[in-house]
């Protein structure tokens, strides 16, 4: 079945379908990683998002049950240059088209991806729409109309965060409440593996219900969309600065950075890929890391509160900060990787040791908050 | 942390001679290390004994050496020079191997030189089996079970322990002999027990064996501050059990997850780390197919094949960023030249899919052993770019430029489908055209994959490859059908012959090839690098690449395209990639663009900053075409690509395509015999007697008019293929079959052979003058092909007379046939008359060597040439050059240890993989030099020496072994030899022919210091000549089979046992500076 794409400037460029049927609206992006299809689909943070993987050769090793980041794709489309038909791995459960199409999403192959890629890379990222229904001049007119006055959801955050409590790994030795704004498994499993016990708050929990669980810390997990529109989020993390140790990673480090006073910004088309170079200023040490992230912090905006800890080498765009006296430290790459190199997964190690200090002397007053 | 500033001048060690497992790869490296070297202001002192290759040329190093890689000659050098450090890890085996000899003989201490990046320990501890094994112990990373046995009572216990299978690995056998796999006790205990008594030292490794594992590869990189980053990882469609060498590979890998990519970068990184390598390392790994159970197979600590591989595969420079490294530079300090923007700590993220696949010498070596195993066998190889897996693995197989492009490849047509199914269990070159095969007949892939382990998502990929050609076949042609069989990489010409429309009729169809660019960041960033590939269907990035380059002066530029020479083959070397290199700078320096053609990753024609654009493309028409159209160039030359490219012209012209330099006419005109003959006797130029036949009649008939001997040769082919000295009829009806098919349309040549002194010579003509630089003699007689000889400059035992009618000839040649360009002319000289036997129109094996020697850059003078600028106005005069003061050996150098069941034999076709040379100021010395250099162990100790003479040879080598004898040797003789030393007073013990196994012993044990055996004629794999000479060969005894080479042997030891001390210098100060010191 052939499928459409359309771009917001106007671009039409048309394929195959290999996914569910239908329409479907969002910003179009590009994921540079040539392995971790599955890990891709299913991150939260793709949510509003029609994702371009760059690699031409997708679906090899078909669907499994162990590689997923969350229990759906929350992506609003797929598009490759070519997909795999007979896959070949002994964990394969289902074939790419058939996981798209079981979990509604449309693909389309056959594209010109690299030249969608460059497109975005020159004229940002931008709203597309992919379809399955025919398009001829006759209709283009009225795709484009909803096209352009498409609205994505704002509360993005919300739809992909749990919706309960819940609680993982009561063994575990630290108590750490983790906030989900759409939280990679990942994430979770870094954590578990580190012997931490980890309540799962949803997005719009409030600082009173976190303080009063009596955590060893906080974490704020990734997740999709703008961070300056993230206000309940904000207002949570503002009551509990000062008050408990915070780990961030991405969405997490991208509202502890706005907390903390420093300013975000939309990157013109994101960071999304598995071989994005960060370099620990301290160590002057690069890790190759896994990225998905459309919005930076802003260098200029920091205040004097942040200690910046690490750097993209491709475009200097800030990757990390902490605040020693706050017990706050974030980062805005991928230390659980899913897909992607694992050489960040250290800091991991890293968190979880600071976590064993900090429990054994919390944070009981706010006087430290006087630099804020 | 930043450039070491200490670090003033550096010695960088070459890999010597191109033999199977080493070749262009290495010079390629080198060539990257110097450059990057003198970047820094870093004075650079090279060494190489192999003169074809690039980095031996005087403006890529400061100084150069062309002289043997030994412990005696590198430590003159260092003595010499005093530089303050080294690097190993570019050369190959060969320089890593030098390197821990310097280091161990003490020599890097007592001179103060610093080895730089990967130190000694790190080697030592990837190299040594023992060392290895502990550490990846130590840090928990899985190597299979082995052991090391030197009976098999221990060898049983290491089975019972382990199971079945078990590979078992001879130690120190040459060839790899006695080895092999045991799938039960006893096949385990014959083959143990044949390898121990094969194993020089009695020992063998015993090892679990993984054959049927996935083999996957990671090229890694780290720096002093512990940056590791992965540059690319490959996937062998092979599975282990197949050299890497020999596999069909591709990048990145295809049907890993994201786990196991990570799982096995994870652990290269740990390997890397904890062996401290500085620079490049490629870690090779078995993967189980059915659990994450992987195995570390082998750690290579410094830039190899696979990194050549690799940097093409994804434009990163991994032996410049290693020279960086190893001078102190930490990644993130090195700057992406593909991106300009970026830093070299990164990892090359593809959008699109490389293809490797090996090149074999079978096509050449009839009676080769095509079995693939442990043990490279592939010459060369060549890689493709395409954004699918499909078109790049087509394009690959494409590029072999074997005679059928496509994967249906080999007529296996005749097979029954039992014997297919037989054959797909045989592991050789040829297997993935039998699954091909298979795959047409609908074999089940399951059971393909069962029999031949290669993963179904290849096999897959294949059928589908296969299947549009069954619709190719069934289905009439439309746009649809025949825009997806372009997508998969079908060239039209097989769409054509498939679909049985002609090729003109499918020009209807408007889907041009567009061209793309490597930029290691799959357009995430703007790069703008000179390095292009097709893709169909899709935008077309040149137009947008040409006009950024506007700005920085190509407006207005025309372009030239070079054909380069495709993968390496025998007969066609690196010579060829040195003469296009060159011809490539020399377009720019003339003006125009320069634009490279080839499919050779090992090369430095493909290095993306060669040339002002790289096109990775298979060296087809319709692939060539399709840059032509979109790049329209003033003009193609063809002439400095070997045949490849001149097999090319003809089918361009046609085309439209202006050949530049010498025109097709001309080419023809000595390219054909019929032509040629005419020609030469026109010019009054003696010539052997010749016909050209496309019969077997016509072919006896012709040699009852020329009188045996004669030579029998296919014309328009590389390297003498199927070319064959014959004495009676019974041997012509042997041969000429095998000819007239390799000649195709064309006729089977057929020449007297004139036994007598071979000489060669190069010029450049510009039509009207010709320059000469020198002349060539080679030591052994006509009869053995040209690239096989030793040779001589300048010339020795040619009268000025002669050397008048050598420079008369070549003149009036090249003024008849208007050569513009490069020219070579191989003549025979016999009783004071001189006889044209060849002319090649074109650059020729002995261009880089000329060149180096006399220092007149030739490929630069003949393109200024065929540009326009006359010969006379270039400065080196015309006529032939004045001869340098020193004196050169070229010594052929082989790889039959790598190949079974090759007769090592001199004969009219070429076998030699690469040369060395060697220089001094004597004859003497170079002739020496020479022989080291080749591998050739001098000692005092004057021990046994097989003699075999046939009867055509035995009254010519009597003064040979007369000199044997009275140098000290004990000679030993077949009967017949025997009989007739002894009838002329010669002593020797009489030895029976088929006492094979006891001559077998005394090689192994040492006691024979050379065979001189001159074959009887036949291919006959059965002789116990050939058994004889096969067997020294295996245990590296020389095998003399010219009696020429022998004498030439001879004349070396006696250099050599005179105690004649050996110097070193640069080939600078040799050519320029007469010695003056004593001899």
């Amino acid at each position: 079945m052939q499928g459409t794409l359309i771009l917001e400037d106007g671009t039409v460029l048309s394929g195959e379908s290999f996914g569910a049927e239908g329409t479907s609206i969002g910003e179009i992006v590009f994921n540079t990683s040539m392995v971790g299809y599955q890990e891709i689909l299913t991150d939260p943070s793709y949510a509003n998002q029609i994702i371009v993987m760059t690699y031409p050769e997708i679906g090899n090793y078909g669907i499994n049950d162990d590689d997923f980041e969350s229990e759906n794709p929350r992506c609003r489309g797929f598009i490759v240059k070519n997909s795999c038909k007979n896959d070949s791995h002994y964990k394969s459960r289902q074939n790419i088209s058939t996981y798209l199409k079981n979990h509604n999403i449309i693909a389309l192959e056959g594209i010109d991806t690299r030249f969608l890629t460059k497109k975005i890379r020159e004229k940002g990222v931008m709203n597309c729409l992919i379809t399955t229904e025919y398009v001829d001049n006759n209709n283009l007119s009225e795709k484009m109309a909803a096209l352009n006055s498409y609205e994505p959801n704002r509360d993005i955050v919300l739809e992909v965060s749990s919706k309960e409590v819940r609680e993982i790994n009561q063994a575990g030795e630290i108590n750490l409440a983790l906030i989900d704004y759409g939280c990679k498994t990942g994430i979770i499993d870094s954590l578990i593996r580190r012997g931490c016990k980890i309540t799962v708050f949803p997005a719009n929990t409030d600082s009173e219900t976190i303080l009063r669980g009596n955590f060893d810390c906080v974490f704020l997990s990734n997740g999709p969309g703008d961070p300056a529109e993230c206000a309940e989020e904000i207002k949570t993390l503002e009551n509990l600065i000062g008050k408990i140790p915070i780990f961030g990673i991405c969405l997490g480090y991208q509202l502890l950075s706005i907390v903390l006073g420093a300013k975000t910004y939309k990157l013109k088309y994101g960071h999304r890929g598995a071989n994005h170079p960060v370099i620990n200023l301290h160590t002057k040490r690069v890790m190759m890391t896994s990225q998905n992230h459309g919005y930076a912090v802003d260098a200029g905006s920091l205040t004097k509160i942040m200690d910046v800890t690490y750097k993209n080498l491709n475009d200097d765009t800030l990757e990390g900060f902490k605040s020693e006296s706050l017990k706050i430290e974030a980062v805005q790459f991928h230390p659980e990787a899913n897909p992607g190199p694992v050489d960040a997964a250290v800091i991991f190690d890293d968190w979880v040791q600071k976590m064993h200090e900090y429990k054994k002397a919390p944070i009981r007053k706010a006087e430290e908050m006087a630099g804020l | 942390m930043g450039k070491d500033f200490s670090i003033k001048k550096v010695l960088v060690i070459g890999s010597g001679p191109i033999v199977i497992g080493q070749a262009a790869e290495f010079d390629y490296a080198g060539v990257q290390a110097c450059r990057a070297l003198k970047e820094e202001s870093i004075e650079v002192v090279l060494v190489n004994s192999n003169p074809a290759t690039i980095m031996t040329d005087e403006n890529i190093a400061d100084k150069v050496y062309i002289e043997p890689l030994t412990l005696e000659s590198l430590t003159s050098i260092i003595k010499k020079e005093r530089p303050n450090g080294i690097i190993a890890s570019l050369g190959g085996q060969t320089g890593l191997n030098l390197a821990c000899e310097l280091d161990k003989a003490g020599v890097l201490a007592e001179y103060n030189v610093r080895l730089l990046g990967t130190n000694i320990e790190s080697i030592k501890k990837a190299e040594d089996r023992e060392m290895f094994k502990n550490l990846m112990n130590e840090i928990n990373e899985p190597i299979p079970d082995s052991e090391i046995v030197s009976n098999y009572e221990d060898a049983k216990k290491f089975a019972e322990k382990i199971g079945f299978p078990i590979i078992i690995r001879p130690a120190f056998t040459l060839g790899g002999s006695g080895g092999g796999i045991a799938t039960n006790e006893t096949e385990y205990e014959e083959i143990v027990h044949s390898g121990l008594q094969q194993s020089p030292i009695n020992q063998v490794l015993v090892e679990k064996s993984i054959a049927g594992f996935k083999e996957v590869e990671y090229e890694v990189m780290r720096d002093s501050n512990d940056t590791c980053i992965i540059i690319c990882n490959m996937e062998n469609i092979d599975p282990i059990g197949i050299h890497t060498g020999d596999s069909f590979v591709v990048a990145p890998s295809q049907t890993l997850t994201n786990n196991e990519y990570q799982m096995l970068r994870t652990s290269a990184i740990k390997i890397i780390r904890a062996l401290k390598i500085e620079g490049g390392c490629n870690v090779q790994y078995a993967l189980d197919t059915k659990t994450n159970q992987y195995y570390v197979i082998e750690v290579n600590p410094r830039v190899s094949r696979s990194s050549a591989l690799a940097s093409k595969a994804t434009g990163y420079p991994i032996a410049k960023v290693t020279t960086k490294i190893a001078v102190g530079y930490e990644l993130s300090e090195i700057k992406n030249a593909i991106t300009g923007k970026t830093v070299a700590a990164f990892e090359p993220a593809l959008d699109y899919v490389v293809v490797k696949i090996p090149k074999w010498p079978f096509d050449k070596f009839a009676t080769g052993d095509r079995m693939l195993g442990t043990k490279m066998k592939a010459t060369g190889e060549v890689m493709a770019i395409g954004r699918t897996f499909k078109n790049s693995f087509k394009k690959a197989v494409a590029s072999l430029e074997d005679k059928h492009t496509g994967i249906l490849h080999y007529k296996f047509e005749n097979l029954s489908n039992e014997d297919l199914l037989r054959d797909l269990h045989i592991q050789d070159d040829r297997r993935i055209f039998r699954v091909s095969e298979a795959l047409k007949r609908n074999f089940d892939v399951q059971k393909i994959r069962e029999i031949t382990k290669i993963d179904p998502w290849f096999i897959n990929q294949i059928k589908d490859i296969v299947n549009l050609e069954i619709e190719l076949e069934q289905k009439p042609l439309d746009e649809e059908l025949f825009k997806k069989a372009k997508d998969f990489g079908y060239l039209n010409s097989e769409i054509s012959a498939i679909s049985k429309v002609s090729e003109e009729e499918l020009e209807k169809y408007n889907y041009p090839a567009a061209f793309r660019i490597v930029d290691t960041c799959a357009g995430e960033f703007h790069a703008s690098t000179p390095y292009f590939y097709s893709t169909y269907g899709e935008a077309c990035e040149l137009e947008e690449f040409k006009t950024e380059h506007n700005s920085e002066g190509s407006a207005g530029k025309e372009n030239i395209l070079v054909l380069g020479s495709g993968p390496i083959r025998i007969g066609q070397g690196i010579e060829f990639d040195y003469c296009s290199v060159h011809a490539a700078r020399s377009i720019l320096e003339n003006g125009y663009e320069s634009v490279m053609v080839n499919s050779n990753p090992e090369t430095l024609s493909t290095d993306f900053d060669i040339a002002s654009r790289l096109y990775f493309e298979p060296m087809n028409v319709e692939n060539v075409m399709n840059i032509v159209k979109k790049e329209k160039p003033y003009g193609v030359m063809v002439q400095f690509g070997g045949q490849t490219a001149i097999n090319l012209a003809p089918k361009l012209a046609k085309h439209g395509v202006k050949i530049l330099g010498t025109s097709l006419e001309s080419i023809d005109a000595v390219e054909d015999r019929k032509v040629f003959e005419k020609l030469l006797s026109d010019l009054e130029i003696p010539q052997p007697k010749g016909k050209g036949v496309k019969t077997m009649a016509e072919a006896l008939s012709a040699t009852k008019e020329l009188g045996y001997p004669v030579l029998v040769r296919p014309s328009y082919v590389i390297g003498g293929r199927g070319m064959q000295v014959v004495y009676n009829d019974d041997e012509l009806l042997t041969y000429i079959n095998e000819a007239l098919k390799f000649s195709g349309e064309h006729p089977v040549l057929i020449d007297q052979y004139i036994e007598g002194l071979e000489v060669e010579l190069d010029a450049i003509s510009d039509g009207k003058d010709v320059l000469i630089p020198g002349i060539c003699e080679h030591i052994e007689r006509a009869g053995v092909h040209s690239g096989d000889s030793m040779s001589i400059y300048p010339s020795r035992n040619i009268t000025k007379n002669q050397e008048k009618k050598l420079v008369e000839y070549a003149k009036k040649i090249a003024k008849k046939v208007n050569i513009i360009g490069l020219m070579n002319i191989q003549f025979i000289i016999k009783d004071d008359t001189v006889y044209v036997i060849e002319v090649n129109p074109r650059a020729s094996r002995t261009v880089p060597i000329m060149s180096k020697v006399t220092g007149i850059p030739m490929t630069k003078i003949a393109i200024n040439a065929i540009l326009g600028k006359s010969i006379k106005s270039q400065g080196y005069g015309t006529g032939l050059y004045r001869t340098s003061k020193l004196v050169c050996v070229k010594m052929p150098v082989f790889s039959f240890q790598k190949l079974n069941r090759i007769d090592p034999a001199l004969a009219p076709e070429m076998k030699s993989t690469g040369e060395v040379l060697g220089v001094d100021y004597s004859y003497k010395k170079a002739l020496l030099k020479a022989f080291i250099a080749g591998g050739y162990k001098f000692d005092q100790r004057k021990q046994r020496v097989l003699v075999s003479l046939n009867d055509h040879y035995k009254k010519p080598a009597l003064k040979i072994v007369k000199k044997l004898y009275s140098q000290g040797f004990f000679i030993m003789a077949t009967w017949g030899t025997h009989k007739f030393l002894e009838k002329n007073g010669v002593p020797s013990k009489m030895i029976e022919k088929f006492m094979v196994d006891k001559l077998q012993k005394r090689m192994k044990e040492g006691r024979l210091s050379f065979v001189l055996n001159t074959p009887t004629l036949g291919k006959n794999s059965q002789t116990s000549g050939f058994q004889i000479r096969t067997i020294a060969e295996m245990y590296g005894i020389p095998c003399f089979t010219s009696i020429d080479t022998a004498r030439a042997y001879l004349s070396a030891v006696k250099t050599y046992d005179k105690g004649t001390r050996l110097s070193s210098d640069t080939i600078t100060n040799y050519r320029k500076k007469k010695f003056l010191g004593l001899f």
